[in-house]
């Protein structure tokens, strides 16, 4: 097994045990963490499989490996951004909700307790 | 029974120009109307809660900045779960002098449409602005006409009274970020019937206008697509 291909297995298991400890302290939410664990395993899978990345480069009909590796590489960051986008969206509105019915509550509060002084 | 109209006033840093505004409010006498004034203070850095406090209005106190078309909503969500029959939006800064509100109703009695938009352009009078903010009204007059078929003059104006069926459907969607345009063609998709009257608009007492120089570009851009997909969404 070359150098790198252990550097890079390393690396990958490490980013993986680090993306575990922020789901099990409530840091990172499981939907969120599965692109990252789909990401790591597959930077595993290539690290131990050394001819994969010509074997698919061949099956998609790319002549030049790294390539392949860009192309799919700036696509799922493309679509990961826009799925973050929706997210702070979705976000977003319910703040705004939130933020209007607790103005609404404090506005009923404070001239329910107005009353009861007079 | 006199009818119930609540006037919304969005506040956003307007300390200084809102007392004279609340007494005017105040002072303002509507046969057949009963008025409630509502501040709506967005989240202000200066003391326009208390001040607002201070001569006895009704505020409603945002604890986040949500924008002029999020206090606007807020303030028709506080006129629909009251049952308010009205709700005229009035900017803070003094922009809309309250007696023009009669105007408004009265247009709203002649005839009966469910959204009423105080117009600057229909008679030249009073506050008129720059001449590039008046080529940004032409245009929006082009894309609102074109969009909903109904001729709005001063589509960016924000002095309008909503009736019952407008607060309704306002409750339900709003946008955020310069509303007036958008909403137009929201409220028309859904039915609802939008007339124009002229009013006589002041200068501003104070404060800054939300739409200036280097953001008017933007505004144009982000107004224009807000339209645009709004005249294709399905209304809900």
């Amino acid at each position: 097994m070359a150098r790198i291909q252990i550097i890079t297995i390393i690396i990958s298991l490490l980013f993986l045990l680090y993306i575990s400890r922020l789901i099990i302290k409530g840091k990172l939410r499981e939907e969120y963490s599965i692109v990252w664990c789909v990401c790591t395993l597959i930077l595993v899978i290539f690290s131990f499989w050394r001819s994969g990345l010509e074997v698919m480069s061949k099956l998609f009909g790319v002549y030049e490996a790294p390539n392949l590796v860009f192309t799919a590489c700036i696509f799922v960051i493309l679509i990961y951004l826009l799925h973050l986008s929706i997210v702070a969206s979705k976000l977003h509105k319910q703040n705004k909700q939130m933020a209007q019915d607790i103005a609404l509550l404090k506005e009923k509060v404070y001239s329910e307790d107005k009353q009861i002084e007079n | 029974m006199p009818k119930q109209l609540l006037i919304i006033i969005p506040c956003y840093n307007e300390q200084a120009s809102l007392p004279a505004l609340l007494a005017n409010v105040g002072s303002l006498q509507i046969p057949g109307y009963e008025l409630t004034p509502l501040v709506v203070n967005d989240c202000s850095t200066d003391n326009t809660y208390a001040v607002a406090k201070q001569h006895g209005a009704k505020v409603l106190d945002l604890p986040i900045n949500l924008g002029i078309g999020g206090a606007v909503q807020s303030g028709l969500l506080y006129a629909g779960q009251y049952h308010f029959d009205f709700a005229v939006q009035m900017d803070g800064d003094g922009q809309h002098p309250p007696k023009e509100l009669i105007k408004l109703l009265a247009h709203n009695e002649a005839t009966g449409a469910n959204l009423v938009i105080g117009s600057r352009f229909i008679e030249k009078e009073g506050f008129q602005s720059s001449f590039t903010r008046r080529l940004g009204i032409g245009y929006f007059y082009w894309l609102t006409r074109i969009l909903t078929g109904v001729h709005v003059f001063d589509s960016t104006s924000g002095f309008r009274l909503f009736d019952k069926k407008a607060i309704e459907l306002a409750t339900g969607y709003y946008p955020d970020e310069y509303p007036e345009p958008e909403s137009l063609v929201h409220f028309s998709k859904a039915g609802l019937r939008i007339s124009e009257t002229p009013v006589i608009m002041a200068g501003r007492m104070g404060g800054q206008s939300s739409i200036r120089n280097f953001a008017s570009l933007y505004y144009c851009i982000k107004v224009t697509l807000a339209m645009l997909f709004s005249a294709i969404r399905k209304t809900q």
